[in-house]
């Protein structure tokens, strides 16, 4: 994918990517700032609109590409990536886009998300993380923690939530990324790396529900608590957060990710992120420092590897084959095998 | 050489364990009865396991051919000659074998270690079982070891031959040429010499056989090649056939041929085939299920490509949803349903016909599909064109009903001119089609044309930016609606839609006697079964017609008309009573349903004698049949 693309480059606005329909998210609700976000980017990038595509499932976050005048589709629960895989595979001069939720991609399409990323489908999934059911009134999702007391669960869930950037590095993907719905720097900052990236980009977006989850993420985002709990991870940078940098992450020597006290271990001790690094092992490391908005949670680029996209394995092969034998024959392939003439 | 007597037609029936290499066996016999010329119609069968404890009932694996000097339209009734490998498989089939025909046994099999595994309490070789019966023990096992000796193949490994010994004797014994078997165990084992050899001299050995033992004088026969078309032809499984014809169809509309699929017995050869046809630009996905198979299908759709999946009845349940939401796209699509026994896993490997209520009504809410069905093997590749047809002229999803009987088995098939085939070149839209009240040109994806149909507009085109979603929308501009005047209009407009297909079909032809008493009305698989069946009552001096549908949704526009004109209509299908029930609903006629869900398809005996039974019944003015 080239950017940025085109004469359009220079004349669109934002106004240029949104569409006549009014959009109907609850006042307040994260999706809002993500939107803009993104048709934000799209100007910045100079996107192509006739080429770019938003796909969803069912969910808030899903009806996100009626307010994009892209090309999209609305399709069912959970099926987007699957969709978009389809699209993508077929179009590989197209830039397109998976927006999901946590009970869309995780839970009822949770086995199109991990196969959309192991074959590193040339893809952006932006998974909108409320850790919550909206649309269907409050029920947990799959990434609700242990014990939540909701419509469904008035007891408490006895589900163990998924950690979901572990899930994806688990699931092959090439590209990992968190991001905060009311961060817009970082989150156009790691929509652009997402967008560099070929194939599978995966984008965790921690998205506040304020009707049925609200300030599920204020540890992590209030004004008060982030700078303890935000850990921001850059490229080729020591792992280091907190008001004066003071903490930092460390490996152990078993490979484990730990937070250490700067001015205890020495800076030296302090690992450096290597989001390209091929083993995706210190990334799940990584991962596993928070299991959800409840201590210091890296954020930012995870993972970032080049691996040949599926698209480009497919195209190949057909290349190589009409190479090979030419361009299909309809009359040679009626005849292969045995053949008899009468009369 | 024994001289051969000449007959019209013979059914011979290979049937062994499952690990005996029956079904090869029926392939290359079916071959050089093709080659020979004859007319010719094959049924494999086989049981779901791929290796079932050997040696048992459950482990039979058969295949029959029927080969004649006429046209012909089944497998046949009941074999002439059945060829058992154990004592396991003349169980299996013996009860299919009518008196007086003959038994060709694999004498060497017959141990009582098989016999016991077989549940024989005594050799029935020798126990009367078979009185009544032309029995020939054959020592295969034994005279294939001896032959594969010569060419320094190990006994057990020569063991693996006996089938080609089977082949070799039963080739002699109707005058196949074994030439192209020859030619392709050669080509097949080029790589494992060692085999090859042990198959040919396990071929000649059952060939010389015949021809020195003068053991089969008096049971050796001669078939005459048929009169076929002039033409030049090739033997095709359904599966095959509609594999080719996703490939032409996609050609015919001039786009890209895009399946996803996920492997489904009996379906499964269809993704094989067509992903070795990768020069002919087409892509195949293997998905992660049956619901990404048909998503991915749609989304390569919305890109312009020609979206198939291929499947059978449980991935069907899978792909409710999916279908439902191409229905409420109104995109391109097209279902390949290879039915088998069901309901849940079923009978994967047997053949049935009971998904036709599931493809007309098994999706949530009004969700009009247009439903096609293919009658013969070779019928499969003009049915997978027709479905490519409708699909992209009416924006729609199509589903093309198939059987395992259909897939699985073969019949010559006369080679299509790929010229002659009718081109349905697909016009992507390109400009705005609609005026907005400010007077600027705006794109309207659900704005229509006098079919009903919307425009295919696909990314990459600008200026023509739009979304389409499953949700319900207002006609014309697509945006999200929930007024009640839209949602009657959208649920009338799918419907109708899909009714005006009828006028872009053929009529319904009928065959048989032209004064005829009753009708039988068919659809898909049991074409052959019905003419047949009709044809011999007619014989017998009835007067029946034949009316076969290719179409279930919407029916031909002239079905009324035909229904109207007998007071008599007999309906076999391989399920209980769906088009009749479907018949019965939509024209208020009172049909007799003859149902059969035994895995296995009719016989033509089995509906000449319902034709006869129902021709028999006093005709009753108040129509109580």
């Amino acid at each position: 994918m080239s950017e940025p693309q085109g004469a359009t480059a220079a004349t669109l606005t934002r106004k240029d990517f949104q569409t006549d329909q009014e959009v109907r998210w609850c006042p307040g609700c994260g999706d809002y700032t993500i939107l803009a976000s993104v048709q934000n980017f799209l100007v910045e990038i100079g996107a192509d609109k006739s080429k770019t595509v938003f796909i969803s499932g069912i969910g808030c976050s899903s009806r996100f590409p009626y307010y994009m005048d892209t090309y999209g589709i609305h399709s069912i629960h959970g099926r987007a990536p699957a969709v978009a895989t389809g699209l993508a595979t077929a179009r590989p001069d197209l830039d397109v886009w998976v927006i999901t939720g946590d009970g869309d991609a995780l839970s009822i399409g949770g086995n199109h998300f991990i196969h959309a990323l192991r074959r590193n489908v040339n893809l952006k999934i932006l998974l909108f993380n409320n850790m919550i059911y909206g649309l269907t009134k409050g029920q947990y999702s799959p990434t609700s923690e242990l014990g939540k007391i909701t419509k469904s669960s008035p007891a408490g869930t006895a589900d163990h939530p998924f950690n979901t950037v572990s899930l994806a590095l688990g699931a092959e993907a090439t590209f990992v990324a968190r991001t905060l719905d009311m961060d817009r720097p970082l989150t156009e900052e790691t929509l652009r790396a997402a967008h560099r990236h070929k194939g599978a980009s995966f984008v965790e977006i921690w998205q506040n529900c304020n009707v049925f989850n609200d300030k599920a993420f204020e540890l992590v985002t209030g004004k008060s608590s982030r700078a303890d709990n935000q850990i921001r991870l850059q490229h080729g940078e020591k792992i280091t957060f907190g008001p004066d940098r003071e903490r930092g992450v460390r490996f152990t020597p078993q490979g484990r990710a730990e937070i250490v006290e700067v001015a205890d271990v020495g800076i030296d001790e302090i690992a450096v992120h290597d989001a390209h690094r091929e083993d995706p092992s210190l990334a799940f490391s990584l991962s596993r420092l928070s299991n959800g908005p409840y201590g210091p949670t890296p954020i930012g680029v995870f993972r970032d590897v080049d691996r040949p996209t599926y698209g480009e394995l497919v195209e190949h092969q057909i290349l190589a084959a009409q190479e090979r034998h030419g361009p299909g024959d309809l009359a040679s392939l009626f005849a292969s095998g045995s053949t008899w003439t009468v009369g | 050489m024994s001289s051969a007597n000449s007959i019209d037609s013979v059914a011979i029936r290979f049937a062994g364990d499952s690990g005996d290499g029956m079904q090869l066996t029926g392939d290359r016999f079916t071959l050089e009865t093709a080659i020979f010329g004859n007319d010719l119609v094959t049924f494999p069968n086989f049981p779901a396991e791929i290796r079932a404890p050997a040696g048992t009932v459950a482990g039979v694996s058969s295949f029959q051919v029927h080969f004649s000097d006429h046209e012909i339209l089944t497998p046949g009734d009941a074999p002439d000659v059945l060829v058992v490998m154990n004592p396991a498989a003349l169980k299996a089939n013996i009860g299919d074998l009518p008196p007086g025909r003959t038994v060709i046994a694999n004498v060497d099999n017959f141990d009582e270690r098989s016999l016991h595994k077989a549940e024989y309490d005594s050799d029935p070789l020798h126990d009367g079982t078979l009185d009544g019966y032309t029995v020939f023990e054959v020592p295969m096992t034994t005279l294939t070891v001896e032959a594969a000796k010569t060419v320094g193949a190990k006994p057990r490994d020569a063991e693996r031959s006996k089938n080609f010994f089977a082949l070799g004797l039963v080739s002699w014994l109707y005058s196949r040429p074994i030439e192209p078997t020859l030619e392709w165990n050669r080509a097949k084992f080029s790589k494992d010499t060692l085999v090859a050899d042990a198959n040919e001299a396990a071929l000649r050995a059952g060939w010389n056989y015949g021809d020195t033992t003068e053991m089969f004088t008096g049971v050796r026969y001669e078939v005459a090649p048929a009169k076929l078309e002039p033409g030049t032809y090739r033997s095709i499984s359904g599966n095959t056939a509609t594999s080719y014809g996703l490939i032409a169809g996609a050609q015919a509309a001039g786009l890209p041929l895009f399946l996803a699929s996920y492997p489904i017995t009996p379906a499964s050869d269809i993704l094989h085939e067509l992903s070795r046809h990768k020069n002919f630009g087409v892509r195949t996905m293997q998905a992660e299920d049956e619901i990404a198979a048909i998503t991915l299908a749609i989304g390569a759709a919305f890109g312009g490509h020609l979206g198939v999946t291929t499947t059978s009845g449980p991935g069907l349940d899978l792909k409710a949803e999916a279908l439902g939401l191409a229905v409420q796209l109104e995109i391109p699509l097209v279902v390949v349903d290879v039915q088998r026994g069901g309901p849940s896993t079923g009978l994967p490997t047997k053949t049935e016909q009971a998904d036709l209520l599931h493809a007309m009504f098994g999706r949530h809410g009004e969700s009009p599909v247009p439903i096609l069905a293919a009658s013969t093997p070779g019928d499969c590749f003009d049915s997978a064109i027709a479905a490519c047809r409708i699909a992209v002229t009416h924006m729609t999803p199509v589903i093309l009903l198939v059987d395992g009987y259909l897939a699985n088995g073969s019949q010559p098939w006369k080679l299509p001119d790929p010229n002659a085939i009718e081109r349905f070149p697909v016009e992507f839209a390109t400009e705005p089609n609609h005026v907005a009240e400010d007077g600027s040109s705006e794109f309207w994806p659900y704005a229509r044309d006098e079919r009903l149909v919307r425009p295919w507009a696909v990314p990459g085109t600008p200026g023509l930016e739009h979304r389409i979603g499953g949700i319900e929308h207002a006609d014309g501009t697509g945006h999200i609606s929930y007024t009640p005047a839209n949602h009657q209009h959208m649920t009338e407009v799918r419907a109708e839609k899909v009714a005006r297909i009828a006028d872009d079909l053929p009529p319904l032809q009928v065959s048989g006697a032209d004064d005829a008493d009753a009708l039988v009305l068919g659809w898909g698989s049991t074409f052959g079964a019905i003419e047949e069946g009709v044809r011999r009552h007619n014989q017998g001096g009835g007067r029946a017609a034949h009316a076969h549908l290719h179409q279930l949704n919407p029916f031909p526009s002239n079905l009324r008309v035909v229904l109207d004109a007998y007071d008599k209509v007999l309906v076999p299908e391989m399920n209980s009573g769906q088009l009749a029930f479907l018949i019965q609903g939509h024209f208020v006629k009172r049909v007799r349903s003859l149902s059969k869900v035994a895995g296995v398809p009719f016989t033509a005996g089995e509906v000449a004698e319902a034709i006869a039974a129902l021709s028999a019944e006093r005709d009753d003015p108040e129509g109580h049949q």
